[in-house]
């Protein structure tokens, strides 16, 4: 640790205290030489992009990782977790990005879950309820303690689990990008909280994307890059600017930050609408979006997770059903009832998990045609033409081994994606979307994409990315939208941008 | 945080166990036919003889009709329990618009042959089409959607024989079912039609292929632009159609037609799909396993009679072999499973 940010810190006694941590996952390393120090009564905000280390060092405290190399000292005692057990019982809890509430229960059996009072061998009721509303009221936190969980609002719900956290007797509390589904007031009501339970000498880490809200609540913060914790600063001496500049680095660390430079978006303003979303949202993933993708221009989609862009593509290849607002394809609205309907349209869609696009079990042929099988067979297959297809993109796509009887499931991650893709190339589709289409890929098979992508742009197809990862973005797209909370916040076109830029506007 | 993903293929395992790992599936339901037809050729002389051979066919065919629809149904991952009630509601209904000997008293409504038989299959196809509706546009799983069609199908039985036996079906269905040409059932012929005809929709067709792949992986089969709903419906109704088909030769074959008449069968039909080895998982299977699924349970039936065993016997052990079957199938599911993760 670097001396100076060590004495500018607060003057809490250490709490817990990570000296030297290193951890790899089959020869990948993750953390590198991590130091990390969390005083009492202080609230740290971690940082760093996806892939940087933060949450593999949480899964290490919360006792998810069990092999690691280095010392964790918790009030200067070595601790050593092997389960998440033992991370609980010395007083260490966590508040994932997903909450692990029961909807179907009351918010007092929420806060008491697993614990329940009892009395006489049956549940305390009474003592339960009262217990909560007693419990939720120290955090001022007003609520029917005998409400089904499940109609109280994202905010509130996690509040509730925070409380659960602190009542188990957590020392250490761990929050995973809490602020991801908050409204402005339900973010301002959870840093009240969060300083309250400050103040009672309770230690909080606080990961977060959202740096707006990391600044404003944290009094210190840690910034990871690439396995290393890069610097720890006060909060009162930087601003965001300075955070995103360390976040990113200068841009000589190696491949996947290639695209960390300035580059100048190349959009066609006036080439043909072929999709137009107008005022489309749908309950709670996204509201009041508008857009339009333009034949031969590849529409960017940017936006932490969690902000609607998923649901976003899902609506528009009529996986979802928006709740209000229109959808045009090359001039005729259409409502899709399902997703045969979007394809009939000349959509075309590569959800971000493979998983859902592709069938392990069968050849590849047979993946390959399955979105053509209306095209090329009435009533009788013709299994020969499906092979000539799939021949056909295995050349085009290079994808290996260039077999297309051979079972996907023995293809790899990049070939199975480019197969997920020839899905979608025999015919040429009006629209293609692509959501995380570079996902877990290494840097040769993310280039094949962007040049396969790039092609099809060519072609004069409009193409829109969907993506949580600012590279993927910046490397395919000519136009940019940002999207955050569900709604479209900024539009980049025809002018010069950078990783910072954007991860700034989101 | 995401670890960049291995792109390196897993290594390969050995040819040949990848093929036996990759055929298990079907390689142990024919083991266990050649098994059982062994045993019972030894335990007794009666047993393998031509005759037999046809015995055994003909005592599979009802079951062996209702199960082609089922196995569409199983190979999408779905099921369907209405079977046995659909084809008995089918074969009553038939009996219905059939004119009856003067000493039933069913206050009834005779029409013409082939109109009965329209009608019937009118009403199976109807009530595949409520299963259909019920699975697919308000979301009911199919077992619980079918549990209720399984007590409407007995209930129209009730409600038009009244606890009566009618006997007289029109001429075509009662050929069909208890006829013969050249020494052939004709209801071992419509089986073998049947099954005929399941094979080559599952195996040469667009809707086939749509089959598999919805079992293989709904989700998969929804992203690639198919109409996922429109399967599900068809197959609900495929499988009621055949039921009611089975119902009608059922009932010719028996030489009457009354309540509770088939509640055997939905059992039957359903282990002859998973003995056989189609995936109760979907997407994995076919007639062929069907047809050997049904050869197990059509061997075991019989063979049990040929041999001196205990009668009471008789039901455990088919419990048994069912049990087994059924330990194989998820066996090789979680298998497929491991080597995929």
């Amino acid at each position: 640790m670097d001396a100076e940010a060590e004495a500018a810190l607060r003057e809490g006694a250490p709490r817990l205290h990570m000296v030297g941590i290193s951890k790899s996952f089959g020869g990948v390393a993750a953390l590198r030489d991590v130091d990390f120090l969390l005083r009492a009564g202080e609230i740290h905000g971690l940082v760093g992009e996806n892939g940087a280390g933060k949450s593999t060092l949480m899964k290490i405290i919360a006792g998810v990782h069990a092999g690691y190399r280095g010392r964790m000292l918790i009030d200067g005692r070595e601790a050593q977790f092997r389960s998440a057990r033992d991370a609980l019982a010395a007083g260490i809890g966590m508040v994932h990005q997903e909450l692990s509430v029961v909807p179907d229960l009351t918010v007092a059996e929420n806060v008491f879950l697993g614990k329940q009072p009892t009395k006489r061998g049956m549940i305390d009721w009474p003592g339960m309820v009262a217990g909560a509303r007693q419990q939720l009221a120290s955090l001022g936190i007003d609520v029917d303690p005998r409400a089904p969980m499940g109609s109280l609002s994202i905010g509130l719900q996690q509040l509730i689990e925070l409380a659960r956290v602190l009542f188990s007797g957590a020392r250490i509390i761990i929050l995973d990008e809490p602020t991801s589904a908050l409204s402005p007031p339900e973010v301002q009501r959870l840093f009240e909280v969060l300083r309250g339970v400050r103040a009672s000498g309770r230690s909080i880490v606080f990961i977060s994307h959202f740096l707006d809200d990391i600044l404003s609540v944290s009094d210190t913060v840690t910034i990871f890059r690439n396995g290393r914790r890069v610097v720890t600063e006060a909060v009162g001496k930087i601003d965001k600017g300075w955070v995103i500049k360390r976040m990113i680095g200068s841009g000589h660390e190696g491949l996947e930050e290639s695209y960390t430079g300035a580059i100048t978006l190349g959009s066609r303003p006036s080439a043909p609408v072929m999709l137009s979303a107008r005022e489309l949202s749908a309950s709670r993933a996204f509201a009041d979006v508008s857009l339009d993708a333009r034949s031969g221009e590849i529409l960017g989609v940017y936006g932490f997770m969690g902000c609607g862009q998923i649901e976003l593509a899902r609506t528009l290849f009529g996986k979802l059903k928006p709740t209000t607002g229109s959808l045009s394809i090359d001039g005729q609205v259409r409502r899709f009832h399902n997703t045969n309907q979007a394809r009939r349209a000349g959509i075309a869609f590569v959800p971000e998990s493979r998983r859902s696009m592709l069938f392990y079990q069968e050849p590849v042929y047979k993946n390959v045609s399955i979105s053509v099988l209306g095209r090329i067979s009435r009533l009788w297959l013709r299994p020969a033409a499906e092979r000539d297809i799939a021949r056909r993109h295995v050349a085009a796509l290079n994808i290996r081994p260039p077999d297309v009887a051979a079972l996907l499931a023995g293809l790899s991650g990049g070939n199975q994606q480019k197969v997920a893709l020839a899905k979608w190339l025999t015919f040429m589709p009006k629209v293609l979307i692509l959501s995380e289409p570079t996902r877990g890929m290494d840097v040769g098979a993310k280039d094949d994409v962007v040049k396969i992508v790039r092609g099809l742009r060519d072609q004069g197809l409009a193409v829109i990315v969907v993506s949580a990862e600012p590279e993927t973005v910046l490397s395919l797209a000519d136009r940019i939208v940002v999207m955050k909370k569900g709604r479209i916040v900024r539009e980049f076109a025809g002018e010069t941008i950078s990783k910072d830029r954007l991860l700034e506007a989101a | 945080m995401t670890v960049p993903a291995q792109e390196n293929a897993e290594a390969q395992p050995s040819r040949v166990g990848a093929f036996i790992r990759n055929r298990i599936r079907n390689i142990a339901p024919f083991a266990t036919l050649i098994i059982l037809l062994a045993f019972f050729s030894i335990a007794s002389p009666s047993f393998f003889t031509v005759d037999n051979g046809v015995n055994v066919l003909t005592q599979v065919s009802v079951t062996g009709v209702m199960a082609v629809g089922l196995t569409f149904v199983i190979l999408c991952a779905e099921i369907d329990l209405s079977v046995a009630a659909i084809a008995n509601a089918t074969g009553i209904a038939v009996a219905y618009f059939t004119l009856q000997e003067s000493y039933v008293n069913i206050p009834n409504i005779p029409l013409p042959g082939f109109a009965a038989i329209g009608l019937a299959l009118l009403v199976c196809a109807i009530l595949g089409l409520v299963n259909a509706f019920g699975t697919t546009i308000i979301s009911i799983p199919s077992f619980i959607m079918t549990l209720a069609m399984m007590q409407i199908g007995a209930g129209i039985s009730a409600l038009l024989v009244r606890g009566q036996i009618a006997y007289a079906v029109p001429d075509l269905v009662t050929t069909l079912g208890s006829g013969a040409v050249g020494g052939v059932p004709w209801i071992v012929i419509v089986l073998g039609v049947f099954l005929v005809v399941g094979h080559v929709v599952l195996t040469y067709t667009r809707f086939g292929r749509y089959v598999y792949m919805v079992g293989g992986n709904r989700e998969a089969a929804e992203y690639s632009g198919v109409n996922v709903k429109v399967v599900l419906g068809a197959v609900m109704v495929i499988s009621a159609v055949c039921s009611g088909v089975a119902g009608m030769i059922g009932v010719a074959h028996f030489g009457s037609a009354q309540q509770n008449e088939f509640d055997g069968y939905l059992l039957d039909a359903i282990a002859a799909v998973v003995v056989g080895g189609t995936s109760l998982f979907g997407g994995r299977g076919g007639i062929g396993n069907t047809i050997i699924g049904l050869c197990i349970l059509g061997v075991l039936n019989n063979g049990l009679d040929h041999v001196q065993i205990d009668s009471f016997l008789k039901i455990l052990i088919r419990g048994i072999i069912l049990l087994v079957a059924l330990i194989i199938n998820v066996y090789v599911q979680n298998l497929r499973d491991r080597e995929r993760g």
